[in-house]
């Protein structure tokens, strides 16, 4: 292939239109001239083009770029904005640290200001176990439910969150379930008695002399911490044992897994890590999931 | 044709068509030199626009289309300030689209956000009702009723009285920079970007209350918004009605694109006798027709044609089918006494006929034209038929996905939903809402105290939107399959009035 610039302004002789002078193996190019419109609007973009590598940051070097004489950084433009949103709710964030946890349920604004603030930390620092929406998973308990091992209350859920559940905290909320099997507290044959009983709390099918039997080393040995009747205890966050809800599950293996190594789970405290005021946002948020009491 | 294959004037007028004082010519018939701009079989991929100075002709489509405009352009003008009564919470503007309160008012009716079907279906009987106009008379919208054929001919208008009919306007273009040409064109900018202003001034009261807002044009205290819509307006009148003018319909509009695809043979449209005018030529006054076509070759239809073309080529895109040509093709036939419409408003059928000497009967009534009324009457009833029992409340029913449903502690299912209703009467109205489909089931609204009902009363003020959070729960037992059908049933007791909504309550599988 070859080709050949030609200086002379040549024309076809068909068309009668002038060639660019460009040919390829004999073919030649026919100039066809853009109109004038679509010319300048070209000319328009490239004087576009240079006044913006003046103003802007435009060009990439060994260890930089060139900055433009505007100055203008988007990092710089984006914290601007991130500093502009939070003047903006200053009047929300001071309020919220201000005022009790009722008077923000009680204040649509802040109420409002609160749960939006709560999904956002929520979703950043809880969903990971409880779920989004606090739906749960095994062994992180559900928040929407009606059921609470430490409490319901918009003051409970606060110390929750902010001291944490055997997280190291001074005000840590403290319980150990003793391992009965692991431990040899309980015979073999006493812990699946028990488990039993725990299962008839429920309605669950059982074997009715074992879960006799197995009453007796409940009132001995769980009664204590989990109530006569199963109901649990939320001082010590004992959960109530006669209800559907089950941390680990309500199958017998599991709960006879429970009795004999004990589950002691853990939630960070969250002083500290997150402000005082998304503490009591998510404290808002969690409350209003459809458990909050 | 020059090298670039663009039309010549000059060159056209040098070539041999004679001019106007031309000796053994008609002397009551003045000739043009214009040119069409579709001449001549080879164009540049970008021809340059040749500018078209539309002459001014008399005659019935002349006056029809002075009638359009004035009934148009007094619509447009005059609407946004009927008042009609609507009580004291709403707005009095008989047409009025208000974007702040997401509310649109049509006389008696009043349209809310969700409801912009009714628009889609304006639109389908728009386009229904074109295609319908069309097939019968060809492109009459284009020619008489389109903002850009009304707005054109005004500035037209405004061009003519300023600086004179087409050979004064082109002399006035070829002049230098005289002080006639100059107070002329500038007193003519002038006049349009007036005329400009008030098209974009009068678009913004469809959107504002038309009393306060004008004022407040005046004195600088309406928003932005209004501002900025007058602006636009102002520009795209001036540009298009003023600069662009027949470039919008062969180069910018889809209309004319397709428009082969609504006429047919027994399609009104404007065309050329070629059967009586051909051949054509220029008569010496008092001489013999014989042998020879009516078509005297005066170029006064082309002369006149706003888009610059010459009809006797036959049907094409740049028609606007406006009939200005047929008006001055009559002036010429009543000045050389020969019959009248030999440009014409007639169907290619019944030319054929009339070629063969044989007159015909306009067949309106075809197959075509019927299936468009019948499709005309079908949405035309379809809306009219919604709009008459549309429902003045709804129901937005939003099933939470997170968590999808809750195990309580009695083991029920508890189901979260968020409930929209809204209230499109202007008046407070009491509403239940209750459960269909679910054993057992038992609702409660977030945030308000008592639960536990199997019947949930709202109230919901007049003309409002009301948010609430409601759970439903239900046993275990109720739900088959991880997820039951239910419906919400609302009713209005005063009113006899309500809503069935379907929706899903879900629960652990099986």
């Amino acid at each position: 292939m070859e080709s050949v610039m030609v200086t002379k302004v040549e024309k076809d002789e068909i068309t009668g239109q002038s060639t660019t002078g460009h040919e390829w193996d004999g073919i030649k190019e026919l100039n066809t001239p853009l109109p004038k419109w679509w010319v300048y609007t070209f000319y328009a973009c490239i004087a576009f083009a240079i006044l913006w590598f003046v103003l802007y940051p435009a060009w990439p070097g060994v260890d930089g770029y060139t900055k433009g004489i505007l100055g203008y950084s988007q990092r710089e433009a984006v914290m601007e904005r991130v500093a502009e949103g939070h003047a903006a709710q200053a009047e929300y964030r001071t309020g919220i640290a201000a005022a009790d946890l009722a008077e923000i349920r009680a204040d649509p604004a802040l109420l409002n200001f609160a749960l939006a603030g709560g999904v956002a930390a929520f979703g950043d620092n809880c969903a990971t176990c409880h779920g989004g929406g606090g739906a749960g998973n095994v062994g992180y308990p559900t928040l929407a439910d009606d059921s609470w091992l430490w409490g319901g209350a918009l003051e409970d859920i606060h110390a929750t969150i902010n001291y944490g559940i055997r997280s190291g905290h001074d005000e840590e909320r403290y319980s150990e379930m003793p391992r009965f099997g692991a431990d040899e507290l309980l015979e073999p044959a006493q812990i699946d008695d028990v488990a039993e009983y725990v299962l008839s709390l429920t309605g669950q099918e059982t074997d009715k002399a074992a879960a006799e039997r197995g009453q007796e080393v409940f009132m001995d040995n769980c009664a204590a911490c989990h109530g006569e009747s199963g109901g649990g205890d939320r001082t010590q966050g004992a959960p109530a044992l006669n209800d559907q809800i089950w941390l680990y599950g309500g199958d017998k293996e599991t709960v006879t897994d429970v009795i004999r190594n004990a589950r002691r789970g853990v939630m960070p405290a969250w002083e500290g890590r997150l402000s005082p005021e998304t503490v009591k946002m998510l404290t808002i948020y969690v409350h209003a999931l459809g458990g909050g009491e | 044709m020059n090298g670039n294959g663009t039309v010549d004037l000059a060159g056209m007028a040098e070539q041999g068509g004679p001019g106007p004082n031309g000796p053994s010519l008609d002397r009551d018939v003045e000739v043009h030199d214009a040119v069409s701009t579709t001449a001549g079989g080879k164009q540049p991929l970008y021809a340059p626009r040749i500018k078209v100075y539309p002459k001014r002709v008399q005659g019935l489509f002349r006056r029809l289309k002075w009638i359009a405009l004035s009934v148009l352009l007094g619509i447009y003008y005059i609407v946004p300030w009927l008042r009609w009564d609507r009580g004291p919470l709403s707005p009095d503007q008989a047409v009025l689209i208000d974007m702040p309160a997401r509310r649109a008012y049509f006389l008696w009716i009043e349209i809310w956000p969700q409801e912009v079907y009714y628009i889609t279906g304006l639109l389908i009987l728009a386009a229904l009702g074109l295609f319908f106009v069309t097939s019968l008379f060809g492109r009459v919208w284009c020619g008489f009723a389109c903002p850009q054929t009304v707005w054109s001919d005004l500035y037209l208008l405004v061009e003519r009285w300023i600086e004179g009919d087409r050979n004064k306007r082109m002399r006035l273009d070829k002049s230098g920079f005289t002080l006639d040409r100059i107070w002329r064109k500038s007193l003519k900018h002038l006049v349009w970007l007036a005329i400009a202003a008030a098209t974009g001034g009068a678009w913004v009261l469809y959107f504002n209350d038309a009393p306060t807002v004008v004022p407040a044009i005046f004195t600088g205290e309406a928003g932005l918004k209004v501002y900025l819509f007058i602006g636009l307006f102002t520009a795209m009148t001036y540009v298009l009605a003023g600069w662009a003018r027949e470039q919008v319909c062969t180069y910018m509009c889809p209309w004319p694109r397709f428009q082969s695809a609504m006429l047919d043979e027994d399609t009104m449209i404007v065309t050329y006798e070629t059967w009586r005018g051909e051949s054509r030529g220029r008569h010496k006054k008092g001489g013999s027709w014989e042998g020879r076509g009516d078509c005297v070759d005066c170029n006064s239809c082309v002369a006149a044609c706003p888009t610059g073309i010459d009809i006797r080529d036959g049907n094409q895109l740049e028609c606007i089918g406006c009939g200005l040509c047929i008006d001055a093709c009559n002036e010429i036939m009543d000045k050389v006494d020969r019959p009248r419409e030999l440009i014409t408003y007639d169907t290619v059928t019944r030319q054929n006929a009339r070629a063969a000497g044989d007159p015909m009967r306009l067949r309106l009534i075809r197959p075509r034209t019927i299936f468009y009324v019948v499709l005309l009457i079908v949405v035309g009833a379809a809306m009219l038929f919604s709009l008459s029992t549309r429902s003045t409340l709804d129901v937005n029913v939003l099933h939470d996905r997170n968590p999808v449903f809750v195990t309580l502690s009695d083991g029920r299912i508890r189901n979260g939903y968020t409930f929209k209703i809204l209230n499109m009467l202007r008046e407070e109205r009491d509403l239940v809402l209750s459960i269909e489909g679910l054993d057992g089931a038992t609702m409660s609204v977030v945030g308000v105290d008592g639960g536990g009902l199997e019947v949930l009363p709202f109230t919901v003020g007049p003309d409002q939107v009301i948010t609430h959070k409601i759970y439903l729960a239900a046993p275990r037992a109720s739900i088959s399959d991880g997820a039951e059908d239910i419906v919400f049933v609302l009713e209005d007791l005063n009113a006899e009035e309500g809503g069935r909504f379907d929706n899903v309550f879900r629960g652990p599988e099986r």
